[in-house]
């Protein structure tokens, strides 16, 4: 209402519902005296003293003033629920009914003096009445208003917003008494009780009483009703006396808008009652339904409020029982990590297996196996299992990614206890439960995987660190390593140690498997090479030490793979050992060739016995100025490109002996963008090492 | 990923590994040899025809059996490797440890001979 809403503006809906209480009495005090004045001045045949249109008026400003009194205190107030409403209407009645009483009985006490039997007098008591009844009629007015707009829609408001202004139209026409058509006021009429009864079918709020609260609704209703008639009755009794003895005096019956109004209220307050008698039954289904929303929301809910499968399974199974009316309960899930976990209500272990064993002994397939993906009414199977008490069997499969994980039994002591809606309501739970179920696990598994990822983290620093940062260079030779690392941490390790002025060991190593473990072993075989080749012992010693040392810290199925070297710059030989590593590609340059060289080891950790001695050999070359050295891991040899292929032996020997002419830096770049270039892509998934040694 | 196949043939197990083995798919070979080697069968055979790779893990795999193997008296043999896998075993060293011969006849007959 655009007026309503100006003046809200303008004042506080406080200050607005005293002002327009206050216009209301003093219209009423001025429609009371008019009406006298007017009786008074008919009875004397005198002219009247105030214009005649003057009580009319007032009773206008009179309806005006309160219906937005009850507009201001009653539509806008949100705090109201629907018995709040009713109970308005009934308060309301019931002062109006108590005044009035207290006002017969004034009436009674003073019996028939002349006073009681003036007309003026008669009148006074009858606009009492009738200022109440209006008054009770208004307020009726709003709550049904706000009832019948509750779940409102365009069309609604529209309808009810021409309803408003008909009526208004209809108290208009009343004090004016504008000479209209038959046909016009027959029309006005018929509009305005066709809109009242099609906006009186709006009965939505009734559905959302619950038992007691329609209890309370009928008894609120029926007594406004009971209200309703009685001041009918007694303004309809005193307009009747005034009017045999007055001819000025304008009666009840002759207001239009009274009587509309009267009817309309009238109206909803009987099809109201009558909805909310005829819905009595009905609530508890209501309430039902109401209790399942509830619980489908606690399960979906429970994942973010409490951290654990258990409360989930815990409130599929309250909710399913409490949904179905189930005597017993039992629910049997496959935990995460596949470990069988029973939750029973109201029934023993012992019985459900009872009743397994019972379903496996009849062959009754696809039941309550795990296997099973489909709800199964196994009443009829129970019935000849003589020592249960159930005669009602339900079965429901959760799931979670398509698998199943549990079943959920409910049961019954009643033979066909359970219905097509009680299966469908269990089987919504059911999936929700597997859905929370998965999020639930999807949630554990994103955490596990952060935790992962923090450790790897943790073990790329390390495997960087295990590194050496400057490697032991001599007059004789110059060496480059080059380290690239997947986001998976491996165990490759490259480093050099000098044994003495002219004796210096290098290693190359890959530790299998990944991650942190890797990288545990690489910081083992970086001590064991730290502390074995300082000793100086012959490659194939080395080796056989490493072995000895490493057996018993790898664990079953890794291993590590080496090549030790030892290059005297004295002898200008090279003594080495390889331990199931990858061979040594060596550059002669006397040959201008590169050439894998050719020699027997096993891998460290593989042999747990002493003669692993016997797996490894002694090898040596002698180099001269010129010749390169490549020391790799299978990542490089197994890099694959787009196509499937692999780098390869020949792709590296064929970089090296392109490049062999160039410094130890220069080689390895090349083999390294070579490598890039095959691949097709910075990004490895394999660690990437190499050493080169060029010889001068 | 790898597809792995058990048939029994006169009192050998036949484990069949097709496609590639690499640390996530060691698992299944694990548990295959786990299982071949808790039914208690005293020859077991790996068919290695189809297996287009093996990477450091599943090496790492037939390596864990070795001493088992050895303790418990059971004849181990691989058989029908391609050029690649075998030279994957033989760098590692892994060739001196284990029996591989190259097809399923030798196979066989060495198991038969180890199993005496």
């Amino acid at each position: 209402m655009p007026i309503g809403f100006l003046l809200a503006i303008m004042f506080k809906t406080k200050a607005i519902i005293r002002l327009t209480s206050l216009s209301a009495a003093i219209s009423w005090v001025i429609l009371v005296f008019a009406d006298i004045t007017v009786l008074f001045s008919d009875m004397k045949a005198l002219p009247p003293d105030v214009p005649v249109w003057l009580p009319r008026v007032m009773l206008d400003l009179y309806v005006v003033s309160l219906f937005y009194y009850y507009k201001f205190r009653i539509e806008r107030d949100e705090g109201l629920n629907f018995t709040d409403l009713l109970w308005k209407v009934f308060a309301t009645g019931l002062i109006a009914t108590v005044i009035s009483l207290a006002v017969r009985l004034v009436l009674f006490l003073l019996g028939s003096t002349k006073l009681s039997t003036n007309v003026l007098f008669i009148d006074f008591v009858y606009q009492i009445n009738l200022a109440l009844f209006i008054n009770f009629l208004l307020a009726a007015f709003t709550c049904w208003k706000r009832l019948i707009l509750y779940q409102k829609s365009k069309w609604l408001i529209r309808a009810w917003l021409v309803f408003e202004f008909l009526l208004l139209g209809i108290l208009l026409y009343d004090s004016i008494h504008v000479a209209l058509s038959e046909a016009i006021s027959t029309i006005a009429i018929v509009l305005t009780s066709l809109l009242g009864l099609v906006l009186s079918a709006n009965m939505r709020w009734v559905a959302y009483l619950n038992f007691k609260q329609k209890w309370t609704s009928l008894l609120l209703l029926l007594l406004s009703i009971f209200y309703l008639v009685y001041f009918l009755y007694s303004v309809t009794i005193w307009s009747d006396q005034i009017t045999q003895q007055s001819g000025a005096f304008v009666s009840f019956q002759s207001h239009v808008f009274n009587i509309a109004l009267l009817a309309f209220v009238l109206t909803y307050m009987s099809f109201s009652f009558l909805v909310v008698l005829f819905n009595l039954p009905t609530s508890s289904v209501f309430e039902q339904k109401l209790e399942e929303v509830v619980n489908f929301q606690r399960i979906s809910q429970s994942i973010q409020t409490e951290q654990s499968e258990e409360s989930v399974y815990n409130i599929l199974l309250e909710s399913s029982v409490s949904s179905v009316f189930a005597d017993a309960a039992w629910l049997e899930i496959k935990g995460a990590a596949n470990e069988q976990r029973l939750f029973t209500y109201q029934i023993t272990e012992k019985e459900t297996k009872e009743i397994h064993t019972h379903l496996e002994k009849h062959k009754i397939k696809g039941a309550l196996d795990q296997s099973s993906d489909k709800t199964k009414n196994l009443s009829k199977h129970l019935s000849s299992l003589k020592s249960t008490r159930f005669r009602s069997l339900l079965a429901f499969p959760i799931k979670v990614k398509d698998e199943t994980i549990g079943t959920l039994a409910l049961l019954k002591e009643l033979p066909e206890g359970f219905n097509k809606e009680m299966t469908r309501i269990v089987s919504a739970f059911a999936n929700q439960a597997g859905i929370s179920i998965e999020n639930f696990r999807l949630m554990e598994e994103a955490f596990q995987n952060a935790r992962y990822k923090e450790e790897l983290k943790i073990a790329k620093t390390v495997q960087q660190s295990l590194l050496p940062t400057r490697l032991e260079q001599h007059a004789d030779f110059e060496i480059s390593a080059f380290s690239a690392s997947a986001d998976e941490v491996g165990g490759d390790y490259y480093d050099t140690l000098r044994i003495s002025d002219h004796e210096i060991a290098l290693i190359i190593a890959d530790v299998s498997g990944k991650g942190t473990t890797a990288a545990f072993h690489m910081s083992q075989m970086k001590g064991i090479f730290h502390s074995l080749a300082q000793l100086g012992p012959n490659p194939r010693d080395f080796m056989a030490k490493a072995n000895k040392a490493l057996v018993f810290c790898l664990e079953r199925g890794s291993f590590i793979s080496a090549t030790y070297f030892v290059i005297n710059t004295e002898s200008k030989k090279v003594f080495y050992s390889r331990a199931g590593h990858c061979p040594v590609l060596l550059y002669k340059s006397s040959k201008q060739k590169a050439e894998f060289l050719k020699d027997k080891g096993t891998a460290l950790g593989m042999v747990r016995s002493q003669d692993y001695r016997n797996f490894v050999e002694d090898n040596e070359f002698a180099y001269e100025a010129g010749d390169v050295m490549i020391l790799y891991t299978d990542g490089i040899t197994e890099a694959k490109n787009n196509k499937g292929e692999e780098f390869g032996n020949e792709r590296l020997a064929e970089v090296l002996q392109n490049n062999a002419e160039k410094s130890s830096k220069e080689i390895e770049e090349s083999v390294i963008s070579t490598l890039y270039k095959f691949s097709g892509s910075e990004d490895i998934n394999d660690d990437y090492t190499s050493m080169t040694v060029k010889f001068r | 990923m790898v597809h792995i196949k058990r048939l029994q043939e006169v009192g050998a197990d036949i484990i069949a590994v097709v496609g590639e083995i690499d640390a996530s798919s060691s698992i299944e070979l694990d548990l295959a040899i786990a299982k071949s080697v808790g039914e208690g069968y005293k020859k077991i055979l790996v068919d290695c025809q189809a297996l287009e790779y093996i990477s450091s893990a599943g090496l790492g795999v037939f390596m864990s059996y070795i001493e088992e193997l050895r303790d418990k008296n059971i004849s181990f043999v691989l058989f029908g490797m391609k050029e690649r896998v075998l030279n994957t075993f033989s760098i590692l060293g892994l060739a001196d440890l284990l029996n591989i011969r190259e097809n399923k006849q030798e196979a066989k007959k060495l198991a038969d001979e180890l199993s005496v």
